[in-house]
């Protein structure tokens, strides 16, 4: 079989790494972006030239900004005295999508990991007790992942901003908009059940 | 190669996009890894927690492969995610398990005691539950301590300290003036009356230098998890 040159072999293998992509679907976005050279290829290519300069974490919360606090952090109207300290900037852009969240957020980059030997110096723990501090925060809402790690960390936050007197929250735990009892497993019900409340 | 077992699952690390490699600690076949197929996706998720006991099918072409998993969840330790302490217990014994014992040598006694321990988690009271388990663990591993006679004089009567060098209970009579140097026997190591907190912490401070000792080679000096030092700090609060 006729191999592609060495540097559109290397597009591929580097598409390749991209989360959703493998080998075939990498070959065939890259033969799609040769077609369409000056409508996708150029463009994306510039676009991603500027941001691979541009990027950088905000300083105050860790989401990804161009500037040197994000949009969030710089908006005053979002400082109720809400921290929403969330795992990622995934996490963060998920609670956005969702537009109920009004206050500010703490990106952790990360959870307290035993296994990847992930500490609490590892993470943006230190800054958040910095933060609380500073801010006027009243309300700390641990919204990470219902995991052992996400809430082995968040058991780690709260001993940590106990001291503060900053009053601790997380997110509830149950059954999703659309779900349906037979298909949970035995935690979410056992949490759902725990975490009832008077209809 | 093929074989079912059950097993309480030790950790769970992404291979690849969707599948996962995990370890578990089952009854005939020890601390066993293996893949799991479609084990990063969302459905795998509640399942593949630390803690949650499976019924686990592993097959392989050679038994040196890492082979493959099918997993079935049996019970689910989701509960204790909302305990501090709890879960704190939880992240020690899987911590434990993966760095004392080796990959698939099978410690059927061990296991039975880690699946109880791993229920009792759900009620307060478990902390000296634990300390008997870490002290089956050195058992296990092969430094077992010898609690039942001392070491120097042979009595079974008032033994008050443990040695550090040999593991052995030493009379309070026989300690003299290397009493200092020696570790404190707490009654709950001979399973004697309720376990105080200062009595756990010196129990836990006995197995733990044991521990340490033991490992410091299979670990290269890097000292016992971060999780079991979590849990004897949480002990540590009034």
């Amino acid at each position: 079989m006729a191999e592609a040159p060495g540097d559109i072999e290397q597009l591929i293998d580097l598409m390749a790494r991209l989360p959703g992509l493998g080998p075939r679907s990498a070959r065939r976005a890259v033969l799609l972006m040769l077609k369409k050279r000056g409508a996708v290829m150029a463009p994306l290519a510039t676009v991603m030239a500027q941001v691979a300069v541009s990027a950088r974490d905000c300083a105050r919360c860790g989401n990804i900004t161009n500037s040197e606090l994000c949009e969030i952090c710089r908006d005053e109207r979002r400082a109720t005295g809400e921290l929403c300290v969330v795992e990622d900037v995934a996490d963060l852009w998920a609670l956005e999508r969702g537009g109920a969240f009004k206050g500010r957020y703490h990106v952790l980059g990360g959870t307290l990991s035993a296994l990847d030997a992930v500490g609490p110096d590892e993470l943006r723990i230190p800054r958040l007790v910095e933060r609380v501090a500073e801010e006027g925060i009243t309300e700390v809402i641990l919204a990470l992942n219902a995991t052992v790690d996400g809430q082995t960390t968040a058991h780690y936050i709260a001993d940590v901003l106990t001291a503060s007197g900053v009053s601790l929250t997380s997110l509830a735990q149950g059954v999703p908009i659309g779900g349906e009892l037979d298909y949970l497993d035995d935690g979410t019900i056992g949490a759902a059940l725990r975490a009832r409340k008077r209809f | 190669m093929e074989w079912r077992d059950e097993g309480a699952l030790l950790s769970m690390r992404r291979h690849g996009e969707s599948s996962a490699i995990i370890e578990v600690f089952t009854a005939a076949h020890g601390r066993h890894a293996g893949v799991v197929r479609g084990g990063a996706s969302r459905r795998s998720a509640p399942i593949l927690q630390p803690g949650a006991q499976l019924a686990v099918n592993w097959r392989a072409r050679l038994d040196d492969h890492i082979g493959a998993y099918t997993v079935e969840p049996l019970r689910s330790r989701a509960g204790l995610m909302a305990d501090r302490l709890a879960l704190a217990g939880l992240n020690a014994i899987c911590a434990m398990i993966r760095v004392a014992l080796p990959e698939r040598e099978p410690h059927l006694h061990l296991w039975h005691m880690t699946m109880a321990l791993l229920d009792a988690l759900e009620a307060p009271g478990w902390p000296p539950h634990y300390l008997r388990w870490e002290m089956l663990l050195l058992d296990e591993i092969g430094f077992g301590l010898d609690l039942s006679t001392c070491a120097v004089t042979g009595s079974r009567e008032d033994l008050a300290y443990v040695s550090p060098k040999t593991g052995r209970a030493i009379s309070a009579e026989a300690a003299g003036d290397w009493a200092p140097r020696l570790f404190p026997l707490p009654p709950v190591l001979l399973g004697q009356g309720p376990a105080t907190q200062t009595e756990l912490a010196q129990g836990l401070a006995i197995t733990g230098h044991f521990l340490t000792r033991e490992l410091a080679h299979a670990r290269n000096d890097r000292g016992l998890p971060e999780a079991r030092a979590r849990l004897l700090d949480l002990l540590s609060r009034p």
